[in-house]
């Protein structure tokens, strides 16, 4: 493998990472202040997408449709919450994986009957639709290397806004220790809705960002939320430095873990078994990484320290 | 309940005066349960099927042969276990004469037995897996589509015929995605440079893209149906790979193009039909599908559209006896009608030998787009598992 693949491979895992990790902020902030396990987070980004999609076609602009999306995808994160999730916040977690668990069947089979189930026409965003070419004869998509630009701002405009300001401190008390929180007159209510809605409309700005590079098609939601799963539970449930980090380190192992997987069994079998191998175990990658970190470090690598 | 104790049930019900059931049973009309799957991802197939078959009755004025003709609608939802469900009481309660549709194998896996052991015929109008077109073949089913490995195997021989010396080879980690591996190969002599697996729930092809790209191949060749393809497409595209040929089977084609769009241009597809054909009956059908649907029929609904045409046509000849099987069965053999595709027969395992044509994506002068034919690839082609067929 030449330096200018390895290179695009490292750019294709940092782009799915930062993906991944817009996802996962918003999810592990819900089930880090909240202690609420949300599965319907997934629809969050599919709804964000096929809002920004239809928009985007409607006003012909892309990014019309980007920024019309972020205040709806707020919009249906707090009629969500105030319908269904504020009614579960005093359960066990059971019955909130069973509750957000219809959310997606009702909301996936929702998108259908709207928008049929064939993949959604997406608008190709404005000034973004050439690409660098970085390797001879491969163009890397100018709008790929957007993507990574504003996952870092957005990631650092997350760190001041829990690190830095007086909400964000509540959020971090609310994490440690939410009873304290409410016993010192602070609405705990209001604040996890805040969360809540917050959370909601960064999935949709995933899912937006996603839909001209991915297919907008129902349930797309499914295959991100069970990697920003295990994005929060590596990085540390309710930590957003870890979930940084984690989201990276996922979005990394599994991009070169299928380039280079099959390359390197094929040292030390035949070629055809190390194709078949190399793929089952590149799938897999991702997981065994999760239990091995687990296995040494039960609560994540940045654990938030609970009172 | 036993099938002893629903025929008692019947039967007491015929004595205490409900006559409707008895009515029913002489009534002189053909009933048939069209299965397919119109729920969940994979519904758009489904729709075309559905809707090739029911333009296909409205131009023969509601009637199969004559006779007037019932289609009852099943959603298999693309569940084994619900499709079998659903079409046991399409076959003992609705007695059907004929069960026609199916878009997947699995699906015709669970529901083959059931039917052809009641002597019900099954016609497909997509799904042609290799399990039933060799040893496996049956007097009472027949297909208007394909055997599974027919449209790779043009691909394969497109490749060969182009003179291309190293392909580079993308297809998903399952079943279908390996036979699709295996049929192109059995007529692309040359190298393959690599052969990619990615799993059926892959989010992002910018690694495989850009695998491509370095290893420089002189066409790829891939299998990626619904969503996935969406992704691959657009992928291969925005990385600047275009002018590497992309040679494909259900990757681009009239159920996917309507979200790929521009990305798709140029791609080429294997298919048996394609809605540019010259034929009048073709251009007829094309005009009047797009009319009352509003979308693009692909091979799925051309078909669906044909599979009418055989029950039709075999109605006609016996005069509409559907309880006489054997002449039912006979006359399905002879498939004496004019399909859209033109060059139609039914070999000995009830499979077509019929025409393969490499096909591109075109964007048309309306905005929509369609594939288009290129040109004829293989002549009269019979499945390589029709040898192994004992029909008895």
């Amino acid at each position: 493998m030449s330096v200018n693949l390895l290179l695009v491979q490292l750019l294709n895992g940092a782009q799915l990472g930062i993906l991944l990790f817009l996802v996962a902020a918003g999810l592990t902030l819900v089930f880090g202040v909240m202690d609420f396990i949300n599965l319907a987070h997934g629809v969050q980004y599919m709804l964000g997408a096929y809002v920004a999609a239809s928009l985007g076609v409607w006003a012909n602009s892309f990014w019309l449709g980007l920024l019309l999306a972020l205040p709806v995808s707020l919009l249906i994160g707090l009629v969500l919450e105030w319908l269904v999730f504020r009614h579960l916040y005093g359960r066990d977690h059971l019955s909130q994986v069973l509750a957000t668990f219809g959310v997606i069947l009702t909301v996936d089979d929702a998108v259908r009957a709207i928008w049929g189930s064939a993949p959604l026409p997406v608008p190709q965003p404005e000034g973004f639709t050439g690409g660098v070419e970085i390797m001879p004869g491969l163009t890397y998509p100018t709008f790929r290397l957007a993507i990574i630009v504003v996952g870092l701002l957005v990631a650092l405009l997350l760190w001041l806004l829990v690190d830095r300001t007086k909400a964000g401190m509540l959020v971090r008390a609310g994490a440690s220790n939410a009873p304290m929180v409410s016993a010192l007159g602070v609405d705990i209510g209001k604040l996890f809705t805040l969360v809540f809605g917050f959370g909601a409309m960064l999935a949709g700005f995933a899912g937006a960002l996603a839909g001209p590079v991915f297919a907008v098609t129902p349930g797309m939601g499914d295959a991100v939320l069970i990697l920003a799963f295990v994005v929060i539970v590596i990085g540390g449930i309710g930590s957003i430095r870890g979930a940084f980090i984690a989201a990276v380190l996922v979005g990394l192992i599994d991009t070169l873990g299928r380039a280079m997987l099959p390359d390197l069994l094929r040292l030390v079998m035949d070629a055809s078994s190390a194709r078949q191998t190399g793929a089952a175990l590149a799938s897999m990658l991702v997981y065994i990484v999760m239990a091995a970190i687990l296995f040494f470090s039960p609560a994540g690598l940045f654990p938030v320290r609970r009172g | 309940m036993n099938r002893r104790a629903l025929l008692g049930t019947a039967a007491a019900a015929g004595f205490s005066g409900a006559m409707p059931s008895l009515v029913r049973a002489q009534a002189p009309g053909i009933k048939v349960g069209f299965l397919a799957t119109l729920s969940g991802p994979a519904a758009t197939l489904g729709n075309q099927l559905r809707d090739g078959w029911l333009l296909s009755v409205k131009h023969l004025d509601g009637k199969l042969g004559g006779v007037p003709v019932e289609t009852l609608v099943i959603d298999d939802e693309l569940k084994p276990d619900v499709a079998l469900t659903k079409v046991r009481a399409a076959l003992e309660r609705d007695k059907v004469d004929a069960v026609v549709g199916v878009v997947f194998s699995n699906i015709l896996q669970a529901v083959f037995r059931p039917v052809t052991e009641s002597q019900t015929f099954l016609i497909t109008a997509n799904a042609g897996p290799s399990t039933y077109a060799g040893r496996g073949c049956n007097p009472y089913f027949f297909t208007t589509a394909y055997q599974n490995d027919q449209p790779h195997a043009t691909m394969g021989q497109v490749a060969q015929d182009e003179g291309y010396k190293r392909i580079f080879i993308l297809v998903p980690n399952y079943q279908a995605g390996k036979d699709a591996v295996a049929g192109f190969k059995s007529r692309f002599k040359g190298e393959v440079v690599d052969e990619i697996y990615v799993p059926l729930n892959q989010l992002d092809f910018s690694t495989e893209v850009a695998k491509i790209a370095a290893a420089k191949p002189d066409a790829i060749f891939t299998f990626m149906p619904g969503g996935l393809g969406v992704n691959l497409v657009r992928a291969y595209r925005q990385a600047g790979l275009a002018s590497i040929p992309f040679l494909s089977t259900f990757t681009v084609d009239e159920a996917t193009l309507p979200a790929q769009q521009d990305a798709a241009l140029g791609f080429y597809t294997a298919a048996t039909w394609a809605p540019d054909f010259a034929n009048d009956q073709s251009k007829r059908f094309v005009k009047d599908f797009e009319a009352a649907y509003g979308y693009v029929p692909g091979n799925y609904a051309a078909q669906a559209y044909d599979a009418a045409l055989l029950v039709d046509s075999a109605v006609k000849k016996t005069g509409g006896r559907m309880s006489d099987k054997a002449a039912v069965r006979a006359a399905l053999e002879k498939a004496d009608f004019t399909s859209l595709r033109g060059n139609f027969r039914l070999g000995v395992n009830h499979y077509p030998v019929q025409d393969f044509y490499l096909c591109k994506v075109v964007k048309r002068p309306d905005g929509k787009y369609a594939t288009e034919t290129v040109r004829k690839v293989l002549t009269n082609d019979t499945d390589p598992h029709a040898a192994e067929c004992r029909m008895r």
